[in-house]
């Protein structure tokens, strides 16, 4: 950067004028939830951590944080688990049909979760599943697995497949060539996906909402239900656990981006030489 | 067993063969979990209790209180979504390349991902409350005489969804545009091209399609708001989007014909507001990008 020109200042000071509100949000929060009575000053009049002990037992904080996880690796697994060969067809095949498959696969990321959300859960209720974790975690997969699909198919077109065709040609099956060949190849790809359907899935609301039952919420359901619940809690201890929530997220954020080059999600290019 | 082989080569020259199967798992679930259940929803909407095959439809349009959530929703997340594509392009712009601290910035920009909708509506509750920081600050400085209300109408549900559409927006424009070969820059630079020229002849229409996928992508989560527009906004009101009417039909009035009727309408109106975006970008510019568009 020489010299700043006009349009630079006027992009760099939208930017801070947004992450010095942001700052403000985000401060305002955790300071109700370690200040004790906050009415019309700029700060509260003290300090206290029993908001954060309260919401833990008043919650059942545990139980639903068990959920969440459980939910999470089981979504994720799963979608490992089917979206991997599936894209592996897609990114290697030309097959009759190809761009019917495909556009399948990319209608559930480009609906609205609600507008599947309710006939799923109809659909859930009836069979018995919703209501309990399978209902939630199948309910999770409906995006997941194309999410998987979409962000493992440049992957997987950048490894050569001369690579392929020589373990083919020295008597390998399809199934050791998944396990032996591409698998370890696959690894960061894999990594990466799994990270994202992660996040996702513990940040997903309405899906979660719409199939969990009382024992079977995840962390931002249990939020949500407390915060729309509001008058009988605190808010500091609604704002106690937006904290615990953000802040689980942010670590699995971090963990993302060591993994993931945000830049590269959909395009690769060498970086700029200057 | 000869003619079993037989076909099995002809299948194979046309592409077909048993790899194909691992497609299985995962078409299967998405026609399970996916295709079926939205087939019974259009199923279930055309079987309301009263009023015909399409009683729910009719009872949605001719009723003021619910067929405004459409325009309600549309009002919300358009300028949301337009917003957050607008703004996302000069800063994204201005981050190519390499300096000092880009990669610190973006994680600072795209940090408002883990926020989730309850701490946002928190956040904005407390901040641009009447006795928030942000009004505390106005008064202080004199700019206002009373505290402006920001929260618990639109506009607290708008910034709610800048917040959470705009960093998402970022990322993908921003990687859309590391995507484009710097070097087209560079070359038209040397035939004289100004700054404002390389970006509107060459930059732009090479962003074309990237920027038509990310209005998508941000207009899809901006149109789905609905924990937001009953935390921040006023959910019997001004806010009232489709989908509360569609979750209120659904599990508070257990009419669940109306409910998926309403949530097929909600479909169709967002996928006519996706299709008439990728028909303007067809028209705009039709080749591809340097990257995977």
């Amino acid at each position: 950067m020489k010299r700043l020109t006009v349009g630079a200042w006027l992009v760099w000071g939208a930017v801070a004028f947004f992450l010095i509100n942001l700052a403000g949000l985000i401060g305002a929060v955790v300071v109700n939830s370690v200040g004790q009575r906050w009415f019309d000053t700029w700060l509260p009049q003290g300090w206290t951590t029993h908001w954060y002990a309260g919401a833990w037992e008043e919650f059942g904080l545990f139980q639903v944080l068990v959920v969440t996880l459980e939910v999470a690796l089981l979504v994720v697994a799963i979608s490992v688990l089917v979206g991997v060969p599936a894209s592996y067809v897609l990114a290697r095949r030309s097959f009759p049909g190809r761009r019917v498959v495909y556009l399948l696969f990319l209608l559930p990321i480009l609906m609205p979760p609600i507008t599947y959300g309710i006939p799923l859960a109809t659909v859930l209720y009836k069979y018995g599943f919703a209501g309990h974790l399978a209902g939630v975690v199948l309910a999770n997969l409906v995006p997941s697995i194309p999410f998987v699909i979409l962000t493992m198919t440049p992957f997987i077109e950048q490894i050569d497949q001369s690579v392929e065709r020589a373990a083919r040609m020295c008597g390998a099956r399809t199934w050791q060539i998944f396990t032996r060949i591409l698998a370890p190849l696959l690894v960061p790809g894999i990594l990466a996906a799994s990270i994202l359907v992660l996040v996702r899935t513990v940040g997903m609301f309405e899906l979660t909402f719409l199939t969990a039952g009382p024992d079977s919420q995840t962390l931002v359901v249990a939020l949500y239900y407390s915060m729309s619940a509001a008058g009988i809690r605190a808010q500091q201890s609604v704002d106690a656990m937006a904290v615990l929530y953000t802040s689980s997220m942010l670590v699995l954020l971090v963990i993302a981006l060591r993994f993931v080059n945000p830049t590269q999600l959909v395009a690769r290019v060498k970086d700029d030489p200057d | 067993m000869s003619g079993g082989t037989a076909l099995r080569h002809r299948l194979a020259e046309r592409g077909l063969d048993r790899q194909l199967l691992l497609l299985v798992p995962g078409l299967a679930c998405v026609l399970a979990l996916f295709i079926y259940p939205f087939a019974y929803g259009i199923g279930l909407s055309f079987q309301p209790a009263s009023g015909g095959v399409l009683g729910a439809y009719r009872a949605f349009f001719t009723d003021a209180y619910q067929r405004d959530t459409i325009a309600t929703t549309l009002g919300l997340s358009l300028p949301a979504a337009i917003l957050n594509v607008a703004a996302s392009v000069p800063i994204a712009y201005r981050m190519r390349g390499r300096f000092r601290g880009k990669r610190l910035l973006t994680t600072i920009l795209v940090v408002p991902i883990t926020l989730g909708t309850v701490l946002t509506a928190e956040g904005l509750l407390n901040y641009l409350g009447p006795t928030g920081w942000f009004n505390r600050a106005l008064l202080g400085l004199g700019v206002i005489d009373e505290p402006v209300r920001l929260t618990n109408n639109y506009w607290g549900v708008f910034f709610s969804l800048v917040i959470t559409g705009f960093p998402f927006a970022f990322l993908l424009i921003l990687s859309y545009l590391s995507g484009i070969d710097p070097t087209l820059e560079r070359a038209a630079a040397t035939l004289g091209a100004g700054r404002w020229q390389r970006f509107s002849r060459i930059t732009l229409p090479l962003l074309a399609p990237g920027l038509a996928t990310t209005f998508c992508l941000t207009f899809v989560l901006a149109f789905s708001v609905f924990p937001s527009a009953v935390l921040v906004g006023d959910p019997a009101g001004s806010t009232r989007v489709v989908s509360i009417a569609a979750y209120h039909a659904a599990y508070e009035a257990y009419d669940y014909p109306l409910g998926s009727a309403i949530a097929v309408i909600m479909g169709v109106v967002e996928l006519i507001v996706v299709a008439v975006v990728l028909g303007l970008r067809s028209l705009f510019y039709t080749g591809s990008t340097g990257g995977k568009g």
